[in-house]
């Protein structure tokens, strides 16, 4: 009996808080009494192992079961047979202490499951954790003799692409197996690592990572630039590390970089190994369980998952894959009860100890199969769109890979060229909408091609993996391990498993809408919005621009400028700005400082009393006709829930004047005054980009209000710093960066409208007699 | 100044179909038989010399009053308050009628020695004017010597500075008032009287008050108790302002009143179609109707809106009369009535109307829905007197406008919010009174707009809301024809494509086969049912 045969042993796991990991110790505790388990995890960021263990193991819906069985006792018999020590396969010796290592040392087996299981991880990454993680335990487990059986967890795919039955038995005595030294492999990617971190700091290089950064964010300020564009150059280099995985592998016959370290992985511990008794478990393609603790429990979105969700939101139009081929899918309980019973059953020293844990031989799941079955599961289970409609999924019709990946390439590149063409127009509130759904097509189309490139080999795959290894140990079990321990792949029934295990599991991990009816925009934006009118904030900080009045500080100024000017006269203004605009506006773009410290000049000379008194005219008879009536409103009402209300712009302080009473500060620039007539030259540094983000954080400080609880509202993504400083960002009529911006990251978005009914169409100013000052109320 | 009277048609098969206004446009309409149609009365001539008649009345003053003249004297303090942009409508060629009296008024000021002479626009809570505003009605030469030096000036209801509590009356209604006309030595105060419901006491205590003061009965209780506010005798709004009125005379204010009333000529003699009778078009009438119509129609409203808004009256002084507040408006009253009463027999179940592109408070703006409203079911339901409206109680009016969602931020601030907060919530005139009003009144946003723009004061709405009350209390259904469906269910009236239709909903408040009456209006008329 397995129970018996690991009764007072001590397990250790490594990758506990993996997806078999998990599964792993749950089952463990559950079924073999007699046994305690010892997880070696990294050290989460807070606070140790144990926390780590606690939070990313324990909490984990597989241990509902476990948790129900037990009741109160549940803590504490956790606490007594399960122990956490921090260690990590990805250097020398595990970086185990003492206690670690008396750990190790002390386990009679040892179970390695831990790994990098994404398919495109970068290489170097990939070859520390997989390649060389085995060989570190077995020589950690050597270093504190001992003697432990290891149990290492690798993958059927180390066999390669290639067509027929492949054996269980080590890779160096199976036929056509590359012939390839793990050492030279192992160093070339580090040299890898290292040279495309150089690469990436090249001039070149740089600029072009500076050009993307500029192209997302626009006038951005400087410190949101560096760090987009530092983002750029990591991104750049785990893609370039990536793709010579994905190369590399591809070279030597693997389809990916995870089943080509695994695969070198297995060379490398056999090689290492040296007393350590060493048994190879390989699965194929892990899937949710079929029975332990739960049917349909999983852990994480695998590999199957978002393509399944995809082709269920009809985004995957076509996916390569031979219909006859196999897909070889294993419930994960089955490989937890596979590796149990090695462990159970003790190091084979004799033949060989590899064991495949896969459906194909015995039971085949026909890729064409598979896809009926799932069709057919989506037609009677639809996921509904936002407007409530159900989804057709599309009907494949299995092309090859080739065809698929030009197609959704050049799809890909269509909607990119789309998508650059529309941010570079002047869009604004629904139509940057337009903007956002081209990106959001695209980001699919994207995603679709990644997933045909990731995972096309595994749907033509034409391997078969022998499993009478497996079969000889499940027929040693006991009826009772039989029962318990269950992992002949025979006895797996596709339909169910498809349709009542796995289907319904993931499509509620992946959190689609599977009810009919609208789902409620209008009542998730109420929500956003009483979230920002919630007496609790402290203060609400608006931009002026577009976010309060559709204009800027050209129309003012052209506005002001033309009253006093003769019909010719204002004829060559208009003239002469319509020339600027396209300098003016591309300077904007590129600083907003520069741009009002150059565009401010034009008012040297200006006599400043006229201008303070025109202002008011251009405020009633320009501005607040531009004004959103609702954003006035907006700020009106954060005042009356007793919010701050702060407005910083770089409008001049004259032409903000009259909406001074709106806000509790104004915070705006101002120009030099020398005998009554303005210099045109500022007074301090407008405040744009991240200065508003400081100035705000001081004004908080200062006042004793919390930014976490304030509200900022802005339009464009030069206004980035401003909005992130606070814990409640509003986009206002959005343009195509900040729109796409906003939606990625939640943030609620208000389109708001000029009045319909007077708009001005020109901002000059209507004649005036010369030497006539309208006066204020109340004033003459 | 005999005039053609206004006059009832009864619509027979032969009459030719009737036109509506509606807004910018006009709507041809056949109206079942027997219907009647109620018509204003013809423009009278315009006198030899207004002029001349402004002087003789200022020299002869009705009522316990001295003549102007004798009343100046040197070193002495003069105000001149003036009605504003509201008045008249729509607005007339130049020279305007407050030009040619405050002119004379100040020539007897400069013969008299007067130099401390200001003038005041009196606002109430209306929006300021414009310059060209203030120079159409005033003149440039009167304009240019008061702006530059600040002696003119417009009222301001919120400035505490300058305004003066001078009591309250023994209802307890506040009277606090401009300081600088209320202090002056003389206040001579130049009425434009369009209706019988401007002018008098309501000149002073009105135009020149705070909101403090004004709400005492701008509000729905006065309304509806205002059987009309057109008629003075019947009027709660009127008999509060007689109240403040005496009592700011029996604090010492010394007013002389001007009031003065046009000869009805309402639209150029190029717009002849806009106010003769339609069987009585000429070849030329029709012609310029349907050009005005298809070029209205042809191009946007807005520019539609601002060629209606640049249309100048050809109206001319047809009365003046000056002296003590009381006897004036006396005779004023009679001197309108003599000319614009219409008497029509017996009150209809549904009274029809088309509304213009004009009311008093959308002058070189627009009519927001709000004013829509207020005009229909305000202004026109209201042109009565004697104490019966032309339509039964719980009868219904039909009026026809475009009604577009349409406001003008600068004027009509607080009317966006009103609509969009307010009436989302509730229609009910007293309702919304009890639970919005205060805040809006006191909204410093509001106040400041009002203060240093253009803005109606932000309790504007309400008013225009309460002049409905009357109307509201006594219709049975109110509906408005070819308006923005939207608009009009926000109004909480109904709405109908056609009169056809709107006339089939009113069948189910007044049965088949309803009596019908038609408001030929404008130009103006005030109707008396007998």
């Amino acid at each position: 009996m397995i129970s018996e045969a690991l009764q007072g042993k001590r397990i250790a796991i490594t990758g506990a808080t993996g997806f078999v990991g998990t599964a792993l110790v749950e089952r463990l505790l559950r079924c073999v009494p007699g046994c305690e388990v010892t997880a070696i995890v990294r050290p989460g960021r807070r606070g140790g192992p144990e926390a780590r263990v606690a939070r990313d193991v324990i909490r984990n819906d597989c241990f509902d079961r476990l948790r129900q069985q037990w009741g109160d006792s549940f803590d504490a018999t956790i606490a007594k047979r399960l122990r956490a020590v921090a260690g990590d396969v990805s250097v020398d010796g595990l970086g185990l202490d003492e206690q670690g290592r008396q750990a190790l040392a002390e386990a009679d087996v040892v179970i390695h499951s831990a790994a990098t299981v994404s398919f495109d991880s970068p290489l170097d990454v990939a070859v520390e954790v997989n390649l060389l993680g085995p060989k570190r335990v077995a020589e950690a487990m050597a270093a504190c003799g001992s003697t432990a059986h290891l149990v290492a967890v690798s993958t059927a795919y180390v066999a390669g692409s290639r067509r027929g039955d492949v054996v269980e038995a080590p890779l160096s005595q199976t036929p056509f197996a590359t012939k390839v030294d793990w050492r030279v492999e192992a160093e070339a990617a580090q040299r890898a690592r290292v040279s495309a971190e150089d690469e990436s700091r090249s001039p070149g290089k740089l600029a072009g990572f500076m050009k993307q950064a500029r192209a997302e964010l626009g006038g951005a300020s400087t410190p949101l630039l560096a760090e987009r564009a530092e983002r750029a150059r990591a991104d750049w280099v785990k893609d370039r590390l990536v793709e010579l995985g994905r190369s590399r592998a591809q070279a030597l016959g693997w389809p990916d970089a995870y089943a080509y370290t695994k695969a070198l992985s297995e060379r490398a511990l056999m090689e290492c190994a040296g007393d350590i008794a060493v048994t190879i478990v390989r699965p194929s393609i892990i899937e949710s369980a079929m029975a332990e603790p739960f049917p349909g429990w999983i852990r994480g979105f695998r590999m199957a998952e978002p393509v399944i969700i995809s082709y269920a939101r009809g985004l995957l139009a076509a996916f390569p894959g031979l219909p006859e081929g196999i897909i070889d899918v294993i419930p994960v309980d089955f490989v937890v009860a596979a590796i149990i019973s090695v462990a159970a059953k003790g190091p084979d020293r004799v033949g060989s100890p590899v064991f495949h844990v896969a459906s194909g031989y015995r039971n085949p799941l026909r890729y064409g199969t598979l896809v009926d079955l799932v069709k057919s599961w989506f037609h009677e289970h639809p996921i509904y769109d936002s407007a409530g409609q159900p989804i057709v999924v599309p009907e494949w019709s299995f092309p090859g890979r080739g065809h698929v990946q030009r197609r959704l390439n050049r799809a890909a590149k269509a909607l990119r060229g789309a998508e650059r063409a529309l941010s570079a127009l002047p869009l604004r509130a629904k139509a940057a909408d337009i903007a956002a759904a081209v990106e959001d097509r695209r980001s699919q189309a994207e995603r679709a091609l990644s997933y045909v490139e990731l995972y096309g080999s595994y749907a033509e795959c034409e391997t078969i993996f022998e499993v009478s290894k497996l079969m000889g140990l499940w027929e040693s079990l006991g009826d009772v391990d039989k029962k318990q321990f269950c992992f002949d792949p025979a006895v797996l029934d596709w339909k169910h498993y498809v349709h009542d295990v796995h289907l319904p599991s993931i499509v509620a991990h992946a959190r689609v809408k599977t009810t009919p009816g609208k789902k409620d925009g209008a009542q998730r934006q109420d929500r956003a919005r009483r979230a920002i009118l919630s007496p609790e904030r402290h203060l609400a900080a608006f931009d002026l621009e577009n976010t309060l009045i559709a204009s800027n500080v050209v129309e003012s100024y052209a506005w002001l400028a033309s009253r006093h000017l003769g019909d010719t006269d204002r004829m060559r203004l208009v003239v002469r700005l319509l020339r600027e605009a396209p300098s003016l506006a591309s300077l904007d773009r590129r600083d907003r400082g520069d741009f009002l410290r150059h565009f401010y000049r034009r008012y040297e000379g200006a006599p400043a009393d006229l201008l303070r008194a025109d202002a008011w005219e251009l405020f009633n008879s320009l501005l607040l006709a531009k004004a959103f009536p609702a954003a006035l409103a907006r700020v009106r009402h954060h005042r009356r829930l007793g919010h701050r209300t702060i407005l910083i712009t770089g409008a001049l302080d004259l032409v903000v004047e009259p909406l001074r009473p709106l806000f509790d500060e104004v915070v705006c620039p101002s120009l030099g005054e020398r005998d009554g007539r303005l210099t045109g030259h500022l007074q301090s540094a407008p405040p744009t980009g991240e200065a508003r983000a400081l100035l705000m954080a001081s004004y908080a400080a200062a006042e004793g209000l919390e930014l976490s609880e304030s509200v900022a509202y802005a339009d464009s993504a030069s206004d980035l710093p401003m909005l992130e400083a606070v814990g409640h960002p509003v986009a206002v009529n959005p343009e195509t960066k900040l729109a796409a911006l906003a939606r990625r990251r939640g943030w609620h978005v208000e389109i708001w409208e000029r009045q319909k009914g007077s708009r001005p169409l020109l901002p000059l100013a209507p004649r005036v007699r010369p030497g006539i000052v309208t006066q204020k109320r109340g004033a003459n | 100044m005999s005039a053609r009277p206004g006059f009832v048609l009864e619509v027979d098969r032969s009459t030719p179909p009737t036109m509506f206004w509606h807004g910018e446009g006009f709507r041809m309409e056949r109206l079942p038989v027997g219907s009647r149609v109620v018509y204003p009365p013809d423009a009278t001539a315009p006198l030899a010399d207004p002029v001349a008649e402004i002087n003789a009345a200022l020299d002869n003053p009705l009522g316990d009053s001295a003549p102007l003249s004798s009343l100046l004297r040197p070193g002495m303090s003069l105000a001149i308050a003036f009605d504003d942009v509201s008045l008249p409508l729509p607005p007339m060629r130049q020279p305007d009628v407050r030009q040619l009296v405050i002119e004379a008024v100040l020539d007897r000021a400069a013969a008299a020695g007067v130099d401390d002479v200001v003038l005041i626009a009196a606002l109430a809570l209306h929006r300021r004017m414009s310059e060209p505003e203030l120079r159409h009605a005033l003149g440039d030469r009167i304009y240019d010597s008061f702006a530059p030096s600040g002696r003119l000036t417009q009222h301001d209801a919120e400035d505490p500075d300058n305004l003066i509590h001078l009591g309250q009356t023994d209802l307890g209604e506040d009277v606090e008032l401009n300081k600088a006309a209320a202090t002056a030595e003389l206040l001579v105060y130049v009425n434009v009287n369009l209706v019988t419901m401007d002018g008098g006491h309501k000149s002073v205590a009105t135009g020149l008050a705070s909101y403090r003061s004004i709400r005492h009965h701008h509000n729905t209780k006065t309304m509806v108790h205002s059987r009309s506010f057109m008629d003075k005798e019947h009027s709660e709004l009127h008999t509060s302002n007689w109240r403040m009125g005496r009592l700011i005379r029996d604090s010492g204010v010394k007013i002389f009143q001007i009031e003065t009333t046009l000869n009805g000529q309402s639209f150029p003699e190029s717009f002849g179609f806009l106010y003769r009778r339609e069987w009585e078009w000429n070849l030329r009438d029709r012609a310029s109707f349907l050009a005005t119509k298809g070029a209205l129609s042809a191009v946007s409203p807005r520019l539609a809106r601002r060629v209606m808004q640049q249309t100048r009256a050809g109206y001319t002084l047809a009365s003046v009369q000056a002296g003590e507040v009381e006897a004036v408006h006396e005779r004023t009253i009679s001197n309108l009535l003599a000319h614009q009463l219409v008497q029509v027999d017996g009150q209809a179940d549904v009274l029809t109307m088309g509304l213009p592109y004009i009311g008093p408070y959308n002058v070189n703006s627009l009519m927001n829905p709000i004013l829509v409203a207020c005009l229909g079911l305000g202004y026109f339901f209201n042109s009565y007197v004697g104490g019966r409206p032309l339509v039964r109680k719980g009868g219904v009016v039909i009026m026809s406008h475009p009604t577009p969602w349409e406001f003008d931020p600068v004027r009509h601030p607080s009317y966006i919010d009103f609509f969009e907060q307010v009436l989302a919530e509730t229609t009910d005139p007293a309702e919304l009174e009890a639970k919005f009003e205060e805040s809006f009144a006191t909204d410093p946003w509001y106040i400041h707009l009002y203060r240093t723009g253009h803005a109606y004061h932000g309790v504007h709405p309400f008013y225009m809301w309460y002049w409905t009350a009357h109307a509201l209390d006594h219709l049975g259904a109110a509906i408005i024809v070819g308006g923005d469906r939207r608009a009009v269910q926000r109004l909480g009236l109904r709405s109908a494509s056609t009169l056809d239709d709107a006339l089939e909903l009113a069948s189910d408040v007044v049965g088949k086969d309803p009596s019908i009456t038609h408001l030929h209006m404008p130009p103006l008329l005030m109707a008396e049912v007998i």
